[in-house]
């Protein structure tokens, strides 16, 4: 075992660990707001099992929580954690290769019982030699005992003495890292104090003596010292992707004048932004929890023909069943977002962890000539900004947008400076004016765009539907009249590409390798790039949030750089599509299909090896 | 005295319709636009959705908002429709195949929920629009071009699956008794609610003559029992017919034989939420009973629409957040400030947006 020290760090990363019911999101969680009020910068990853309770004590039942923070912009909730908190030899299992060499292990060594390591299926007594972790910081902490110990003089059952575990970990990483108590405390005390009085005094009298154990071990324990980070003045709070997506809906329909209604499907990861609108009635949301995903997004077509800001939110099975429906919205040129979570597939797949294999699905993914507007957003917080967009677009263009996110921004979060309303741009819908001249597909020559008249309007009386129309909204299957209006649904999205910004590089604007990524990878992206920078090499990036239809400066900035890679979250759906579109470039791959997130390490030997070739 | 002196011709639209010659969706369709006519209720404030099939070109027929989906799923599309604007009100056309088999889910969702839309379905027991194939509701053995050796299974009863899905009204007319269908249009407009309105219709093409041996006029009052509201059920050309109770099953009797009186016959109350007897009047078939016609059930309950409405005012009386700033700024938030923090890039100054 090392000595102690105090050591200091520019960031850290710690993944709590232990079974699915042991409380690891929300120790992780309250570690991670209690770091940003403290002025860290943060960037976490959950990191959970499908299952609500897979059985207790397997490799298979592990939940994580990583949290990465820092006295400098954190992009990644990091690779390789420098702290492990291991509650039981399955979570030591499942984690030691995801650690930073030489790093610190905590582990409750009364849960290293015999039946414990070979539920885990460790072969032998001794699972730190079994996967090579001997020159690790082994601390090993009795945390089920002195739980128990610091709780015998309470009335409590057994039951809920164990569930304070987490409290006592908590307790001594807060040492460890200097992090005051006063947050957990009052968060404790609301979310207990009135219901059970006695079960917020044990987790308090826990999370103390977790701490105090930390102060009293010195001689051993690592106390590491992370200074604030030095970031932009505002009002912070912490956001995962899936709460700023649907904020920044919120956000689009107050500034469209109009109400929000979501018809969705509780499916994971997307079922939070579902939950944070329903919280939603102050501001008068309508939500609608529909019996399938296909009603999910009928009903929210049913609401933009009735004049609301219509969403629906999913993941890539819903996806699929909308699919049709969303080739109405198409047609009938409704404005509707949908949001699509992305997460492991095909079929079921990997429902709780992240992947960006939707992409294909989305851009082609129904029957006939269907185009849609595609966003992705890159950072949890951003998540807002692009659902806002996402709203924006389809208001002001009549037509159907998807934006794309995924597991890893949905459940991951960052400190957030929140903007004031009025650093957001206006959104005016396209609402009919004059009943005298009104066709419902009679189009704004520059932008292509129809007009909305919705019922309740006087003199507007019209049809839509899901067959080839007229400008009347009749029924017409003329040949011509098809070929005219295919073009027309195309270049109504192709026209889009007048509202994004360009595509902007990180980086030099010419080099030996531009990097192009997209969607939610942007933080382990930028974190290689700015890393093969700092050592001189020629390597900037280009990350995109706009799919369809791409910035409009694309080819340029392509043409600049010898080598290009596009590295994302599945076998090059992204690359093929940029084949498609810019056949002029030769794009390089970097994919992976783990369910995980990008690591900055793997990139970079990716990126390097590219250089040399 | 009328707000608007509407006729049936302020619901009809330019377009040609294109039904069959014959067709019994043309009586349905009178039926409708003379029973929006009488609803005295603005024409700008109608909206008609339908799915996929015949009945489903209906809304290009009307000159009211209209809106033609996609197959089985007008139900939830008129779910968003009415739930987004509470005041329109919301006609559903739609038919056996549309509703019973693709749209199943989303109609027994929709009588579940207590939306307050008119559903009415066209029952002609067949598929119509792709020429010919057994339906949900047609019955075993039914020859048709996808089951040429008879179907082996047995067929939907659309007032079960209604009052199964704990519905709060549901109705049954013939496509040739204009002025009954009208009759019953009426009532279920009136209803708060789910109101599902099931015509039996004929498909002169595929399906002619299914509904005959109930519809043909010369046998309707022998074999149609027309259910009126606080009123005996009886029926035949004499009204010397009707039901009774016994050992809990309904048995048609016959007034003044074997002591019977009027008083011994049962009294139709729709309003009561007697779903056994209500069932039992769906499921009457001939040739042992008459079949049922009128408003079968329509009892109160609370209606979705409104009482989302309702929860949102609730909320709203004793809110906090009263806008996005508030939202943006509540619960756990911090200040950083300071000199060595920088000014914040705003996303939209950051990016260049037009």
């Amino acid at each position: 075992m090392k000595n102690t020290k105090v050591i200091e760090l520019e960031e850290v990363a710690i993944r709590f660990s232990g079974d699915s019911g042991d409380g690891m999101q929300l120790t992780g969680t309250l570690f991670s707001d209690t770091s940003a009020l403290l002025g860290n910068d943060i960037s976490t990853f959950p990191d959970y099992p499908s299952e609500i309770r897979a059985p207790q004590g397997t490799v298979g039942g592990v939940s994580g929580f990583q949290v990465q923070f820092g006295k400098k912009k954190i992009t990644t909730p990091g690779d390789l954690a420098h702290v492990l908190v291991a509650m039981n030899p399955a979570a030591l299992k499942a984690n030691a290769a995801y650690m930073n060499p030489g790093g610190t292990i905590i582990f409750d060594v009364d849960s290293f019982s015999e039946k414990n390591l070979e539920k885990a299926q460790f072969k032998t007594n001794d699972p730190f030699t079994e996967l090579k972790l001997n020159d690790y910081s082994l601390i090993p902490v009795p945390i089920t005992s002195m739980t128990k110990e610091s709780l015998k003089e309470l009335e409590l059952d057994n039951k809920s003495i164990l569930r304070c575990k987490n409290m006592f970990a908590l307790g001594l990483i807060c040492w460890m890292f200097d992090r005051p108590l006063d947050y957990i405390e009052g968060f404790i005390q609301k979310k207990f104090g009135k219901k059970s009085p006695i079960i917020a005094e044990a987790n308090l009298c826990v999370v103390h003596a977790g701490y105090n154990y930390g102060m009293n071990l010195q001689h051993m324990t690592p106390q590491y010292i992370v200074h604030p980070a030095p970031i932009e003045k505002g009002i912070y709070r912490n956001v995962n992707g899936n709460l700023a997506t649907a904020w920044g809906l919120l956000a689009a329909a107050e500034k469209s004048g109009l109400e929000l209604f979501i018809g969705s499907y509780p499916i994971t990861p997307a079922t939070d932004i579902l939950q944070a609108l329903a919280e939603r009635k102050d501001l008068g949301v309508k939500s609608f929890q529909a019996e399938d995903e296909i009603a999910g997004i009928c009903t929210t077509i049913g609401a933009a023909f009735a004049g609301d800001l219509a969403v629906t939110s999913t993941s890539g099975p819903g996806f699929a069943l909308k699919s049709e429906a969303l080739g109405l919205s198409v047609m009938a040129e409704l404005p509707i977002v949908v949001v699509n979570v992305q997460r492991g597939g095909p079929s079921t797949g990997l429902p709780t962890k992240t992947e960006q294999s939707d992409l294909l699905q989305t851009l082609y993914g129904r029957n006939g000539e269907s185009p849609v507007v595609v966003l992705a957003a890159s950072t949890p917080s951003d998540c807002f900004y692009y659902a806002f967009l996402a709203a924006k677009i389809a208001l002001e263009r009549m037509v159907p947008v998807v934006l794309l996110t995924d597991g890893f921004l949905g459940n991951g979060s960052e400190p957030w400076r929140v903007p004031a309303m009025s650093e957001l741009p206006p959104i005016t819908p396209r609402k009919a004016k004059n009943p005298e001249t009104y066709l419902p597909y009679n189009r704004d020559p520059e932008t292509l765009a129809r007009e909305w008249a919705i019922p309740g309007m006087e003199g507007f009386e019209h049809r839509v539907g899901g067959l080839e129309k007229n400008n009347a909204g009749g029924v017409n299957q003329d040949p011509d009249n098809h070929q005219r209006n295919s073009e027309i649904r195309a270049a109504k999205v192709e026209k889009v590409v007048e509202m994004i910004p360009e595509l902007e590089v990180a980086g030099e604007p010419e080099g030996d390798l531009l990097v192009v990524g997209w969607g939610g990878t942007y933080g382990h992206m930028i974190s290689s790039v700015l890393a093969m920078q700092a050592t001189g090499k020629k390597v900037s990036l280009a990350h995109f949030n706009y799919i369809k239809p791409l910035p409009k400066n694309t080819a340029e900035v392509f043409g600049k750089f010898k080598k290009i890679v596009v590295c994302e979250l599945n076998m090059g759906q992204f690359a093929s599509y940029l084949r498609d579109k810019l056949p002029e470039f030769k794009y390089n791959q970097v994919n992976k299909m783990k369910g995980l997130p990008f690591s900055v390490h793997e990139l970079v030997e990716n990126f390097d090896k590219l250089l040399e070739a | 005295m009328t707000k608007f002196n509407y006729t049936a011709k302020d619901f009809k639209s330019a377009a040609e319709v294109r039904w069959c010659p014959g067709c019994g969706d043309y009586a349905i369709m009178n039926a409708v636009q003379k029973t929006m006519a009488d609803m005295d209720i603005a024409h700008k404030d109608f909206a008609v959705i339908s799915g996929i099939g015949c009945s489903s070109r209906f809304p290009y027929y009307m000159s009211t908002y209209g809106f033609h989906t996609i197959h089985g799923r007008a139900a939830a599309i008129a779910s968003g429709v009415k739930s987004a604007n509470p005041a329109l009100t919301v006609w559903v056309m739609t038919g056996d195949g549309d509703s019973l088999a693709i749209g199943g889910n989303h109609f027994i969702h929709l009588v579940r929920r207590n939306i307050n839309v008119n559903l009415v379905l066209f029952n002609n027991k067949i598929y119509g629009l792709t020429k010919g194939q057994y339906s949900p509701t047609s019955d075993r053995g039914k020859i048709t071009k996808t089951s040429p050796f008879g179907t082996i299974e047995d067929s939907f009863v659309p007032g079960q699956l209604v009052l199964g899905s704990r519905g709060t009204f549901f109705a049954r007319a013939v496509d040739n008794n204009i002025k009954h269908t009208q009759e019953v249009l009426a009532d279920a407009a009136q209803h708060k609610g789910t109101s599902v309105i099931e015509v039996l219709q004929n498909c002169v093409i595929f399906n002619d003559g299914i509904h005959e041996h109930i519809s043909d006029p010369k046998f309707r009052a022998e074999r149609q029992l027309f259910l009126k509201k606080g009123q005996p059920m009886i029926f035949g050309e004499q009204e010397d017919k009707g039901l009774i109770l016994e050992n809990g099953r309904l048995k048609v009797v016959k007034i003044g034989e074997n002591g019977v009186t009027i008083k011994d016959i049962l009294v139709h109350e729709p309003a009561e939420d007697n779903l056994g007897l209500q069932v039992a009047l769906i499921n009457m078939a001939l040739p042992e009973y008459p079949v049922a016609m009128g408003v079968i059930r329509s009892v109160e309950a609370p209606v979705y629409d409104q009482e989302m409405k309702k929860q949102i005012e609730t909320v709203q009386k004793t809110r906090k957040i009263t806008c996005m700033d508030d939202l943006l700024q509540s619960g756990n938030t911090w200040t950083v400030e300071g000199e060595n923090c920088d000014e914040p890039v705003k996303f939209f100054d950051n990016k260049c947006f037009g």
